[in-house]
């Protein structure tokens, strides 16, 4: 996966696609905003999403943020490696910190996002 | 506009995150709370505390000024001595937590919170005694503390303290000394809010910065660094010292708060004696206790407290533990609920989580050594 190929939403999730599937974690910003994340808790595999519903909740030390999934579709994985061991998530959020696969109904729902440099500007918005 | 103390470049160059607290862009952390804790836990952490208020009380009667204005007793402390106080309202609840130092029975100095030192000098002057004057110098004095177990010697091997270093080496625990440099009076005190043995120097602004860059180029290899708010908290948090504003404020009182210890009804008249010594007497309605998070979750402030499905009390301070790595919580209880009942629950997010009640505080740290 490279990161420049991802997209991102507005909450710093980044996705990446393959075919009909999307892996999804959170951007290098967002783990670097929450400091130390000592907790995650990710819904069970099979579990049925809508676009921006919450799937699951990242606690740091300082605070709690909320995943949202970015589209509609099934979850068929979760990463068991960042519950055991989430400073995973801060190490490296782009490869070994994913969270979960999500195998989507609508890939046009994958429109609102941003790609990386867009990404980039919201960032530099913020 | 959020105030700058002044060492806020130095903290930005540090790479520190800044964020408004209480009034103050102050850093949060640095490397990371967890090893910035570790840090100060078996090394030694510098923190910038300028935010924090400074408010002196001058005339013959300065010391018996301060006894009817805390709790704790501040006329039977020596010359060069400090206790950790709370100052209430005439109803017995905790306007803030302060510390009392005893230059001298005609002078005091009290340190209180950044978010309430103007309170205090306004309660303070407010009760108007002839002959004794109130000054707020909280502009005029920053504030670095020292904290971890090399932290006497990071202060002697930075020359900060050149010419007092016996002075440094021989302070007691809640004692202090003054100098002056370039005429202006600094001073070494043997305080801390982290539960390690620890320094708090105070300085006029102008002269903070090059103690601070003394301190941290002499430490390097000692293992100093800067150690932002969130590091301070979760220190205090394990070591179960009261936070204003969670575990104290305006309608908990201090013997709800573990602080009985700091209210001396025999020393005469004070403030909220009355309204103390009546809730003394029909015992507190709520204690605060140590509780540790069975289920994975965080425990975070407000979550209720639920025992046998009724609803108990609330979390005043919860966080992941760095030191036991562990969900842990300090939780203000009713006092009826029995001392063996040892199974609760908090609410996270509408789920209802296993806690256990266990030993607190958490951890009790070398601060005398």
């Amino acid at each position: 996966m490279e990161i420049e190929e991802c997209l991102f939403t507005k909450e710093h999730e980044w996705v990446s696609i393959d075919g009909d599937v999307v892996t999804i974690g959170i951007s290098e910003y967002a783990a670097g905003e929450l400091g130390d994340i000592v907790f995650i808790e990710l819904p069970e595999v099979g579990k049925k999403v809508k676009q921006m519903d919450p799937v699951g909740t990242i606690e740091a030390v300082k605070t709690v943020a909320e995943l949202f999934s970015p589209v509609t579709g099934e979850i068929i994985e979760i990463n068991e490696e960042v519950m055991d061991n989430p400073e995973i998530v801060n190490k490296d959020p782009y490869k070994e910190g994913w969270f979960m696969k999500i195998k989507m109904d609508n890939s046009s729902e994958l429109d609102v996002l941003f790609s990386y440099e867009e990404y980039n500007d919201f960032l530099g918005e913020e | 506009m959020s105030k700058k103390t002044a060492l806020y470049n130095t903290h930005v160059n540090n790479g520190g995150r800044m964020v408004d607290f209480a009034g103050f862009l102050m850093p949060v952390s640095f490397e990371g709370i967890v090893a910035e804790h570790n840090r100060v836990r078996g090394k030694v952490g510098l923190f910038d505390v300028s935010h924090m208020g400074e408010i002196e009380i001058t005339g013959d009667r300065a010391a018996e000024f301060a006894d009817y204005v805390v709790t704790n007793n501040v006329g039977s402390l020596d010359d060069g001595q400090i206790c950790y106080t709370v100052c209430c309202n005439n109803d017995g609840y905790v306007l803030d937590d302060l510390l009392v130092y005893k230059f001298s029975p005609s002078r005091i100095l009290i340190v209180s919170n950044a978010a309430n030192y103007e309170k205090i000098f306004r309660h303070l002057s407010d009760v108007q005694w002839e002959d004794v004057e109130v000054n707020n110098l909280s502009e005029e004095t920053a504030q670095i503390a020292i904290q971890g177990p090399r932290s006497r010697r990071l202060i002697i091997e930075s020359g900060i303290c050149r010419g007092s270093e016996d002075k440094v080496k021989n302070l007691d625990y809640y004692r202090f000394f003054s100098f002056e440099k370039d005429g202006k009076e600094i001073i070494f005190s043997r305080t801390g809010y982290t539960g390690e043995s620890g320094f708090e120097i105070y300085v006029p602004p102008g002269q903070v910065k090059d103690i601070w860059n003394n301190l941290e180029n002499a430490g390097e290899k000692l293992g100093v660094a800067p150690i932002g708010l969130g590091a301070r908290d979760t220190l205090r948090f394990e070591s179960g010292f009261c936070l204003y504003g969670n575990e104290l404020g305006e309608d908990i009182s201090p013997l709800e708060a573990r602080l009985s210890w700091t209210v001396k009804f025999d020393k005469g008249d004070f403030i909220g004696r009355s309204a103390l010594a009546e809730e003394k007497e029909n015992r507190p309605a709520r204690k605060l206790i140590g509780l540790e998070l069975t289920e994975r979750g965080i425990p975070r402030t407000g979550f209720k407290v639920f025992q046998d499905g009724e609803e108990v009390g609330y979390v005043t301070s919860g966080n992941y533990s760095p030191t036991f790595r562990k969900p842990l919580a300090i939780a203000l209880i009713k006092r009826s609920v029995p001392k063996n009942i040892k199974d609760f629950k908090i609410e996270i997010r509408g789920r209802k989580l296993g806690a256990k009640r266990i030993k607190f505080p958490f951890y009790k740290g070398r601060v005398k050594d």
